[in-house]
């Protein structure tokens, strides 16, 4: 899509986002997908370049960006990797409960940090709670001016290599979800360990880790907002990230959109390039047609959520939900222009698949999304 | 520690087109991109001033899109820019070239060193950087691979060699050109690149640089260029397959001339 619309430093952040993107990640992702460790040279080289910071206030030390500056630069890195990509946008996971609703001291303490290039992480996962955010079991309990955090947080997007964590856990188990509070927690404090790695079938070249919580004492400074808040931090936390889930998918379907052309324009069989084929062709045009319509509701609802709509549930749903059901289906069909070639890891389209299939399930199952979405339209009905 | 560095817009391209009527470069639908050899100076020139502080200041003579590799320049974390552009350095040479860099070095003042890539992309010569040191009569080593130890009074370098490497101790101020071993160049940040889009080039004519009309531009130029021509591809190599006993005899005939 053209970029014509974009401002001065949207372009440099797409520009310089893409170059790392192209020259820096895509060359060693194969590699960090096969070896499944986390990529710490690229993290340096995303700090170096002030990556971190796009949609950090500029008086944290960031560019001062919002979620489309954000959403812009994860579209870009995601074509590079869709797992190297999440170290930068799981950090921004980590990163929006203190944006949103951090303190002046929090903010300063941990955004300049964080706009730096110190990776952090979102802890609200457990075995139990899933979907059903409200059946978390890690408790907080209060201890003069501590809290003492136990339980353990699962499938932990950056876990145990991030050094900031936001963690949602219970101070007040009677209220339900109402009795849920956010935390920062650094790495270092005592009773903060980590579990097993997890084996993916995608995004591999990313760390999702247990994320153990064992009498675990954090200061009460490190709240965000107050006790009993922490779903609503999370929920809000959600309608942020979301475009940021919908613009990875969208990297990774752009990408097995533009590995397909190329690759249909150079494959010869019959004599001639399949892309002079028609059926390839209708293939070809359908993801273009698909990518597309996914970018124009990736960039219009961060561009929404930007301007300040309260609202943005189910616009951040829709997005997340489309493009990440866009990324899995014309992944696939680039495997299948592939062919044979497209099912063999020495080809760069059979990764795009397996890591297209998480943005249809994490920061909330699309099914979960179509929920919001519907709950929002009879909500909206009930409002006429 | 003041650096200087100088730098060239080049075609981004490997195979560089050449017009044969007129013996030029073709620089149309081909986007420009600084010379990649020098972007391992401007890294070496950034690294001095991190390590001990002063200035870096980016310099280079072309036409007025020359502004777009000098601000690049500034994205990396050089501090000045200066463009040396005028009608009158059109169709200089390497000697005419490197006059009007060292006229602009003298304007400048106040360096200690000078960094420039070992040779430009497009034209291959390797002969700007030596003459912009001659011009300006102080030392030069060419080819440096690492600065081991600098001062404002001398400096130790190694040296590229066909053979290996040497180490040469000399006098500040001096020029080096560098090769690509010596460092890995940075990408860009964001800062630099608002720093960049709001900075001032300063821009400098013939007339600024107090040059003599009679040492620039194709008329200053000594070099006559008679005809480009494109060689031939060198043919590849044979490799000899099968046991090692027979390769080892059949390597021997070819070598005595037998088959």
């Amino acid at each position: 899509m053209s970029n014509i619309l974009f401002t001065e430093e949207q372009k440099m952040v797409q520009e310089l986002t893409r170059k790392i993107a192209r020259e820096k990640i895509a060359p060693v992702a194969a590699e960090y997908d096969e070896k499944e460790e986390f990529p710490w040279p690229i993290v340096k080289i995303l700090a170096e370049s002030d990556i971190f910071g796009v949609y950090i206030a500029e008086k944290y030390g960031g560019m001062g960006g919002g979620v489309f500056e954000m959403a812009i630069a994860t579209e870009e890195l995601s074509w590079g990797c869709g797992g190297i990509s999440l170290a930068f946008a799981a950090t921004g996971l980590g990163t929006f409960p203190i944006i949103l609703f951090g303190n002046d001291e929090q903010k300063k303490k941990y955004l300049t940090r964080i706009a730096k290039g110190t990776v952090a992480a979102f802890c609200i996962t457990e075995a139990e709670a899933g979907s059903d955010a409200g059946s978390i079991k890690t408790t907080a309990v209060k201890d003069g001016d501590h809290y003492i955090l136990n339980g353990t947080k699962q499938w932990i997007t950056n876990g145990g290599e991030a050094d900031i964590y936001t963690v949602i856990a219970m101070t007040d188990k009677k209220k339900g979800a109402r009795g849920a509070t956010a935390f920062i927690v650094e790495k270092g404090t005592k009773g903060l360990d980590f579990g097993k790695k997890e084996k993916k079938l995608g995004i591999r070249g990313s760390a999702t880790r247990e994320v153990i919580f064992t009498d675990c004492r954090v200061p009460k400074e490190n709240v965000i907002s107050k006790e009993g808040m922490g779903f609503i931090v999370a929920m809000k936390t959600f309608d942020y990230s979301r475009p940021g889930v919908a613009a990875q998918a969208l990297g990774i379907a752009q990408r097995a959109l533009d590995e397909s052309v190329k690759y249909a324009h150079e494959r010869k069989q019959f004599g001639k390039s399949i892309s002079s084929f028609q059926g390839i062709q209708f293939m070809l045009a359908d993801m273009a047609i698909q990518v597309e319509a996914a970018r124009a509701i990736v960039y219009r609802s961060a561009q929404i959520v930007d301007a300040g709509e309260k609202n943005i549930a189910k616009l951040s749903a829709t997005a997340k939900t489309f493009a990440s059901d866009v990324a899995m289906k014309v992944t696939i069909d680039a495997v299948q222009i592939f062919g044979g070639y497209g099912y063999m890891r020495e080809y760069p389209v059979e990764k795009l698949m397996r890591d297209a299939k998480i943005t249809q399930i994490y920061e909330g199952t699309n099914q979960i999304q179509r929920g919001v979405i519907a709950a929002s339209l009879i909500k909206e009905l009930k409002q006429k | 520690m003041n650096v200087i560095v100088c730098i060239k817009q080049v075609p981004n391209t490997t195979q560089v087109r050449i017009n044969p009527e007129t013996n030029t470069l073709i620089r149309e639908g081909v986007e420009s991109v600084i010379n990649p050899f020098d972007m391992y100076a401007i890294e070496e020139g950034i690294r001095l001033k991190e390590k001990l502080g002063g200035k870096v200041t980016v310099l280079t003579m072309g036409p007025p899109q020359a502004e777009e590799a000098l601000k690049e320049a500034i994205s990396l974390g050089c501090d000045e820019a200066v463009l040396l552009t005028d009608r009158n350095f059109a169709g200089s040479d390497t000697w005419a070239t490197s006059y009007v860099l060292s006229q602009a070095v003298k304007k400048i003042g106040d360096y200690h060193i000078i960094l420039c890539g070992k040779q430009a992309s497009d034209g291959d010569t390797a002969q700007v950087g030596p003459g912009i040191s001659t011009h300006l009569n102080i030392p030069q080593v060419t080819y440096v691979k690492k600065i081991e130890e600098i001062n404002d009074k001398k400096a130790r370098v190694e040296r590229m060699t066909e053979e290996g490497f040497e180490i040469i101790e000399t006098p500040v101020p001096c020029l080096f050109t560098v090769v690509k071993e010596i460092n890995e160049p940075r990408l860009p940040s964001l800062k630099g690149k608002m720093r960049a889009k709001k900075a001032e080039i300063r821009k400098m004519t013939a007339e600024d640089l107090n040059c003599d009309f009679d040492k620039i531009g194709l008329d200053g130029s000594p070099t006559r260029v008679v005809k480009i021509f494109t060689p031939p591809a060198r043919k590849g190599g044979e490799i000899l397959k099968g046991d090692i006993q027979e390769i080892v005899e059949r390597l021997a005939k070819e070598l005595k001339g037998e088959i």
